[in-house]
């Protein structure tokens, strides 16, 4: 196995770093899959975390100057390592104003992910900095429990609003209630409601419109036949939806919600070159 | 500490308003007297409650120092940027070419999950380099931050003199009316001895690192300094002695109060305060200390 990149232009550092910033903000620990063209943030749906789950894409060529690696065979050429997201995004917070940053996987006292950075300086010499960072490779019998997500039939698909304005609705209902039901319907509407035994509160958003879906074959059963106007709804943990609107720092040109009634939200945001996936469970 | 900071807060208004401060001790009430002489014959006067307390006189020597670093504050502040709030101790190794800082393991740490940063400065950087000996040395990171936020503040450059682990580092900061010394204790040897053994051990994988091409030169540099020095700590006399806080002294020029006042930076005021408050010091150091003559003089 080897791996190691390069990045040396600046906004594609800062670019990575928001990226990272937002895994951070999502998931203590999580699985980095490499590929040749690719790489993953991956958060398989544990009990342990509430069943959510998390699948970040970022295509290797937007990010890295150099990008090499060896799988663990030719057919498999795959690399996947357990790490702490934290661990990368404080590297890279003092890595801003660096000449470049390069990422290889190490073996030192044990497997690393080894940072060096080097920063400009006042002599001729530049300062470098290394960070181990601390990662565990995943044996080939486990990498299917990271496969990608198959997404349900959904019956809802719609674009969200602005998620800064979601998120301070958010953040305000999360005072009142530990829950929260999204609602949404095909003609274009959301609702986020809570409610408890003293309050109920729900906020409207009006013509967001619905994403065309590709996979009419298999929702047609279920979608074709509702009502535009028919709410599906999920009821969902605050907290984990709180924690996806507030953390995510990647300015998605697109944001869908994706609604399983009764059964799970999807959130996909798209960015040109990143896309972030995330399953959040309903509750009973 | 709090309180005598409360008496200096906001500067600029006390620079507008105060003529001259006095500072007196009234050892019969057993207060510490600030009085402040502002315009129009106001005059505050703020009785301070103090304790008597033991003072720890480090035993130091700066001029048989083996090892003498000095370089700008903003330096050093650059450099421990790059290692978390939370961690403790740093070491530094110095050898001929350059100094490299890297953080130190605790022993209940698993290594296998602490993320270790290491940081090279090169000699070129530093506006002194005088080394005999190139042991390293393991030292507090938050009192080290404490000092390099004063000396940054002052614009000094920090001198470092240090010797072997176990001795003590001097931090000093020099000028016409100021002259702080910062006394860090540092890890002692045994505990260094007991790293490197480990590391002796861990060695040997280092070896499956495939480099390629241009990192080779990079790499070696990095083994090198894996070879001398710490991780996957041993420290069961370091722990067992709850760090004293690093025995901070000073040897404070023109007045007094700059004694008391420096020798509790052990302590836990957030450094943007006691920066300010050395501010102040610094400024009443030079005049105050004329006020008292002329008072003397008056007297007899």
């Amino acid at each position: 196995m080897r791996f190691r990149c390069k990045i040396v232009d600046v906004s594609c550092l800062n670019h990575f770093t928001r990226v990272v910033n937002t895994i951070t903000k999502l998931t203590k620990s999580c699985t980095l899959r490499l590929t040749p063209a690719n790489l993953y943030f991956i958060l398989t749906d544990k009990v342990a975390n509430g069943g959510v789950s998390m699948w970040c894409e970022l295509c290797q060529a937007n990010f890295f100057d150099e990008y090499q690696m060896e799988g663990v065979s030719v057919e498999q050429n795959e690399i996947y390592l357990e790490m702490v997201p934290e661990n990368i995004s404080r590297a890279l917070k003092t890595a801003q104003n660096a000449k470049f940053v390069k990422i290889k996987l190490t073996n030192k006292h044990c497997p690393c992910l080894t940072m060096a950075v080097e920063l400009p300086s006042l002599s001729s010499t530049s300062r470098i900095v290394t960070h181990d960072i601390p990662v565990t490779v995943i044996p080939r019998r486990l990498w299917n429990d990271f496969k990608e997500p198959t997404v349900p039939d959904f019956d809802v698909s719609i674009y969200l609003p602005a998620i800064k304005t979601m998120k301070s609705v958010v953040e305000r209902m999360k005072n009142l209630s530990n829950f929260i039901v999204i609602e949404a319907n095909r003609n274009g509407e959301i609702i986020l409601k809570i409610e408890t035994d003293l309050v109920s509160v729900s906020t409207h958003f009006k013509d967001l419109g619905n994403p065309h879906l590709i996979s009419i074959d298999a929702s047609q059963n279920s979608i074709q036949e509702r009502d535009p106007d028919f709410m599906s709804e999920a009821r969902v943990d605050i907290r984990k939806l709180l924690q996806f609107l507030a953390g995510q720092q990647v300015n998605p040109n697109k944001s869908i919600c994706n609604i399983v009634h009764k059964r799970m939200v999807h959130f996909i945001l798209l960015h040109d070159d990143v896309s972030l996936q995330y399953f959040i469970p309903a509750l009973a | 500490m709090k309180s005598v900071i409360s008496v200096f807060r906001s500067l600029p208004s006390l620079e507008k308003t105060v003529e001259k401060c006095l500072i007196s001790l009234n050892t019969n009430s057993s207060r510490l007297v600030i009085q402040l002489f502002c315009k129009y014959g106001v005059t505050k006067t703020h009785n301070l409650s103090y304790q008597d307390c033991e003072s720890l006189q480090a035993l130091y020597n700066t001029d048989t120092c083996p090892n003498v670093l000095r370089a700008p504050a903003r330096l050093l502040s650059d450099a421990v940027v790059h290692f978390p709030l939370t961690l403790s101790e740093v070491t530094l190794m110095a050898s001929p070419g350059k100094v490299i800082l890297k953080n130190y393991v605790e022993d209940e740490v698993d290594p296998n999950k602490a993320m270790l940063t290491e940081l090279s400065l090169s000699r070129e950087e530093f506006l002194e380099y005088q080394l005999q000996k190139l042991d390293p040395i393991t030292f507090c990171l938050r009192e080290f931050r404490g000092l390099l936020g004063f000396a940054e503040s002052s614009g000094l450059p920090i001198s470092i003199h240090f010797d072997c682990a176990g001795c003590p580092a001097v931090f000093s900061v020099d000028d016409t009316v100021l002259e702080a010394h910062f006394v860090l204790a540092t890890l002692s040897d045994t505990d260094l001895a007991s790293q490197s053994q480990n590391y002796g051990a861990a060695l040997p994988n280092n070896n499956d690192d495939d480099f390629l091409g241009d990192d080779l030169d990079y790499m070696i540099a990095m083994e090198t300094t894996l070879a001398g020095a710490s991780s996957p700590p041993h420290s069961p006399v370091f722990n067992n002695r709850p760090l004293p806080g690093p025995t901070l002294e000073e040897q404070a020029v023109s007045s007094g109060d700059e004694d008391e006042e420096e020798r509790e930076v052990p302590g836990t005021p957030p450094n943007k305060k006691f920066r300010s408050l050395f501010f102040g010091s610094i400024l009443q150091s030079s005049g105050q200390a004329a006020q008292e003559v002329l008072a003397e003089d008056s007297d007899g």
